[in-house]
């Protein structure tokens, strides 16, 4: 791989310790991927995740000098100020989150907490080269901005944050943007919650597990951007899909001999109605009485805080209501009284937090609903069970104490 | 190739370092999230390696899977408790695997399709990333 003179010298410590690791990882991927050379990004986003690695990489990057010269967004751990006072979190839970803001605050990092940076704050224009890690963040990215990311780990993305630059292979290039398989979706579907089960649907009906480029067609042109936050972030917990086109909605595929660059499109998967509801079916608990609700898997929107509260009424909560959004969007919520109604419910609006952390253990070995499949996934490992239903669905369960 | 003859065959580097072991070979690709710290086994139900551990082995497996942070965080875990892979050896890279090798210190590299294929589960392999090459014994 070429290395242009400032790129040498990072290497070689011109710059700092912390800067000269940062470059050793992007040049050996650069090298494991035949790069030809590196260039420079404009936006980054760390899967920040409070994690021991996490914490351990940010920490060595900080030690050795380092400073992000694009300073990225970052992925939620948990409010320190919402749950300092919450019973049941010790002094060590809260100190890992203490020493997670610190490295990134050393870092320069954008402490923005939030899994959907594409959203707002972070946001790019069509082309730009980035370099985003997260599940629902990648393919955004790629697929409905055509800006270009490759799939990139916590610490890549962190590397090249710190640096500027990326190693120039994979979906930086044209010809490796094509599509790949032809996957028509049969019903008409409009609730965000139906774009959760089939992201999740689509690896194990296509049966493929290494990463692949789907080419959809069925899907409306009007499809929400809380439904594409969705599809992703499930493409991405079922299988491995950095990006994905829509014909006639995302910018590289106005048609579909254009989505696969003129290579044939081979078999079509199609998925029906009977598909999704087999997928709800075989990951989601049974009915019954549920103790809570936990939504934002990623973040829920300002507009789906309102479709709540709206949904709500006057009526009350019997189980626990907890909902995970931005930081902006709580603030937006409270400002136009979205967040007073889900309050006075007995909901709670809960800022820069993720299903996967240490604060949610009061909840393990209850019964939950969600709406998010990958939330429920990874929260397997905290001992949470969850029944798998729409938004809408999970309000009414919260607010009867059960779900059919 | 007869008990003691060593055949050598090239391979690319992705995270640097040489190591030895006992070759631990998987038909699936790996997650180290789902392998046991302790004892360094594989935890993963239905796993080709389930309930083998790969500590101090080389692990030879098609690639890696999962998110962007499990991986390394599982690899991190494995390594603090000296129950790490000596080396792994894959058929593909992805960005995820890479960057967990190259950041945790455990030597990677990929082999050809052909190559992959003559390495069987016990052979002794040396592997060395810098020089790319893979001694198989």
């Amino acid at each position: 791989m070429k290395l242009t003179e400032r790129d040498s010298e990072m290497l070689d410590g011109v710059y700092g310790e912390g800067v000269a690791l940062a470059m050793r990882v992007l040049v050996a991927i650069g090298r494991a991927f035949d790069a030809e050379q590196m260039c420079d990004i404009s936006r980054a986003h760390v899967a920040l995740s409070n994690q021991d690695a996490d914490i351990w990489f940010a920490e060595k990057l900080v030690a050795g000098g380092a400073v992000c010269r694009v300073p990225p967004t970052v992925n939620p751990g948990f409010c320190l100020e919402f749950f300092r006072h919450v019973p049941g979190l010790t002094q060590e839970d809260m100190g890992t989150m203490e020493r997670t803001e610190a490295a990134y605050r050393a870092l320069g990092a954008q402490l923005t907490y939030d899994c959907t940076p594409y959203l707002q704050g972070n946001v790019p224009r069509f082309g730009e080269v980035t370099a985003y890690s997260e599940s629902s963040a990648t393919p955004y990215m790629n697929s409905v901005y055509g800006a270009r990311t490759n799939r990139e780990s916590a610490q890549s993305a962190l590397c090249a944050a710190v640096t500027g630059r990326v190693p120039v292979y994979g979906l930086l290039l044209d010809e490796n943007r094509k599509g790949q398989i032809h996957v028509h979706v049969e019903p008409r579907i409009t609730d965000e919650f139906d774009y959760h089960l089939l992201g999740y649907a689509v690896p194990r009906l296509t049966g493929l597990q290494t990463a692949f480029i789907p080419v959809f067609t069925g899907i409306p042109v009007n499809v929400s951007p809380e439904a594409l936050m969705n599809l992703g972030a499930e493409l991405n917990t079922g299988g491995n899909v950095p990006m994905y086109h829509i014909v006639g909605v995302t910018p590289e595929a106005p048609t579909l001999e254009a989505a696969f660059g003129g290579d044939s499109p081979g078999d079509t998967v199609v998925v029906t109605a009977g598909d999704l509801a087999e997928e709800q079916q075989m990951l989601s608990a049974d009915g019954g009485p549920v103790d809570f609700a936990l939504l934002g898997c990623p973040h829920l929107s300002l507009d789906q805080l309102r479709a709540i509260a709206d949904r709500i009424g006057d009526r009350h909560f019997k189980s626990e209501f907890w909902v995970m959004t931005s930081f902006p969007a709580k603030e937006l919520a409270q400002r136009m009284g979205i967040a007073e109604v889900i309050e006075n419910a007995g909901g709670r609006l809960v800022p820069d937090t993720c299903i996967d952390q240490v604060v949610w253990k009061h909840l393990a070995g209850k019964k939950g609903v969600t709406d998010s499949l990958k939330g429920a996934y990874y929260a397997k490992r905290r001992d949470m069970e969850f029944a798998l239903r729409s938004v809408g669905d999970c309000v009414e369960a919260a607010i009867k104490g059960e779900t059919s | 190739m007869k008990a003691g003859e060593a055949s050598v065959v090239g391979c690319r580097g992705a995270a640097p370092g040489k190591a030895s072991g006992p070759a631990a070979v998987s038909s699936d690709a790996i997650c180290f999230y789902l392998v046991d710290p302790a004892t360094g086994t594989v935890i993963e139900p239905g796993h080709a390696l389930e309930g083998r551990s790969l500590a101090g082995a080389v692990l030879v497996c098609p690639g890696g899977k999962g998110s962007s942070v499990v991986q390394a965080d599982g690899l991190f875990q494995l390594s603090r408790a000296g129950t790490a892979p000596a080396a792994i050896v894959v058929e593909e890279f992805d960005t995820v695997l890479v960057a967990s090798a190259v950041i945790i210190g455990v030597p990677l590299v990929r082999c050809s399709a052909e190559d992959f294929a003559t390495i069987r589960d016990g052979d002794v392999l040396d592997v060395d990333s810098d020089q790319e090459t893979v001694t198989i014994r």
